[in-house]
């Protein structure tokens, strides 16, 4: 897929005149998985919630900027650490509720193909409830998909799940999301370095690109290379290399 | 609660009843034995369903009218930020004022017939529905927001679909307080100044010193306040389900 849209982060945040992180540049590829790697409290999911243009804390001071010069309003499908699926309505409705929300009719073949592609067919009656944490993991994948815009944020998405689950989520999330401009807001060494096309290290004084493995994403869980590349963002994080 | 233990503590506290009359030996003027009160039930049961249909109507009318005030009232507040600062002291102000004290006025005001009382039940349940169901419009959780905004909903949207639904659970809390509410209002406002339904009957009662008669009448009414909680409940149950 060509003519993706590039997303230039640019700028620093304060809270109350505090300093969150100093002025950092970020450069999130067309059509890549760029991952923002970091401890917690250092501002990624400020970036991200800036990009998404939702309410922060902090006061910004920079620009977002795209390779299309064209706003990123209406661009832009989102997905958190928690599903945030109504409980009050079925699998399937979540994943039409984006339509509903703007007025509109789902188009409920669609919604359904994509219920087939993230497993869940036989789900698609039941309530958010009546699933586990992975399946409902993959309802707010088939709810995103389902939105179907060229950029996706991506708030830690797979950090409650376990191991196993959080693995087959990574690698049906990368199938499922090609060709989209991915960012991926993670704690995760492993995960950044199974996903990214890219991967920088946020940490308060600025940001860190790290070279990764040649082979593309999704990458194998034991891929020597990858390992060798969760080692490098483990030390980063750790501060043992500079 | 089942009916099972319901109807087993009835029979312990009539027995009680039962025994307090033998052993204190107190005129039934005063307190009248169970099966006097029961029988005076059957007797005059004409009298007493035909007022008991007067404030059950005066109750739900209430009930009806106060929710539906209350919900749009916390509607209206949670997204009207001038509503909130103009509408939200004078509520809090509204309830420093004891509503039993305005039954007089509102009898003066609306008359004898059931009006008065169904403006007293909407007054007693109005702050209770509103608060529960206004805490519930603003405690929508935060990723639901977020979410609708990045899908691109409008606030009216977002209104029905994300934080009305997600309050319904609070609205069934208030409900529930209402139901309670609503018959203490309405028999208040008939002590006061009524012709018709039970808080006249067992003013009337009491006056002739028909002592039996103002227990069967007090029965009644806790009977229906017992099955409107019940009916209530089961439609807050509803409301709370799939939350």
């Amino acid at each position: 897929m060509t003519g993706g849209v590039g997303i230039k982060f640019s700028g620093s945040a304060t809270i109350d005149g505090t300093p969150l992180f100093m002025p950092i540049t970020l450069d999130i590829k067309p059509n890549e998985w760029t991952c923002l790697l970091g401890p917690s409290g250092v501002g990624k999911t400020t970036v991200l919630r800036e990009i998404a243009a939702l309410d922060t804390a902090v006061d910004f001071d920079g620009s977002i900027t795209t390779s299309d010069t064209k706003p990123l309003t209406d661009r832009v499908a989102y997905m958190a650490q928690n599903d945030l699926l109504f409980p009050w309505l079925s699998v399937l409705d979540n994943i039409c509720i984006g339509a509903k929300l703007r007025g509109k009719s789902a188009d409920l073949e669609r919604a359904k193909k994509l219920l087939d592609w993230v497993g869940l067919t036989n789900h698609r009656s039941k309530k958010p409830k009546a699933l586990s944490g992975g399946q409902r993991q993959r309802v707010a994948l088939a709810r995103t998909l389902m939105e179907d815009r060229p950029v996706i944020l991506l708030d830690e998405p797979f950090s409650a799940l376990d191991a196993k689950t959080r693995a087959e989520m990574q690698e049906l999330s990368a199938e499922l999301l090609t060709g989209k401009t991915v960012l991926l807001v993670t704690h995760d060494p492993a995960e950044a370095a199974r996903l990214g096309h890219s991967v920088y290290v946020m940490e308060q004084d600025g940001l860190q690109a790290v070279d990764m493995p040649t082979s593309p994403p999704v990458r194998a869980v034991d891929d020597p290379e990858t390992l060798t590349t969760q080692g490098a963002l483990f030390r980063i994080l750790r501060g043992t290399v500079q | 609660m089942t009916w099972k233990h319901g109807i087993l503590s009835a029979i312990i506290l009539i027995l009680i009843w039962q025994t307090v009359v033998v052993l204190s030996g107190v005129p039934s003027f005063i307190l009248p034995p169970p099966a006097d009160v029961a029988y005076t039930l059957w007797d005059s049961r004409e009298i007493i369903s035909e007022n008991a249909w007067v404030t059950m109507g005066e109750v739900i009318l209430g009930l009806l009218i106060g929710s539906i005030l209350g919900v749009l009232t916390a509607v209206n507040l949670a997204t009207s930020n001038t509503a909130r600062a103009v509408l939200r002291p004078i509520l809090v102000f509204s309830q420093a004022i004891p509503v039993f004290a305005l039954a007089p006025i509102l009898t003066l005001w609306f008359g004898y017939g059931i009006t008065s009382k169904i403006v007293m039940a909407v007054l007693i349940i109005y702050f209770p529905v509103a608060s529960a169901f206004f805490d519930g419009l603003m405690k929508t959780p935060i990723g639901y927001l977020d979410l609708a905004k990045t899908m691109g909903a409008s606030p009216m949207r977002t209104l029905w679909h994300v934080r009305f639904k997600s309050a319904l659970p609070s609205l069934g809390s208030g409900l529930r307080l209402a139901a309670v509410y609503a018959p203490i209002g309405a028999v208040i406002g008939e002590w006061v100044g009524a012709s018709k339904g039970l808080g006249y009957l067992m003013l009337l009662a009491n006056g002739r010193a028909k002592t039996d008669l103002l227990f069967a009448a007090l029965i009644v009414l806790a009977v229906l306040t017992v099955c409107l909680h019940f009916a209530v409940d089961a439609f807050a149950r509803r409301l709370e389900k799939d939350h």
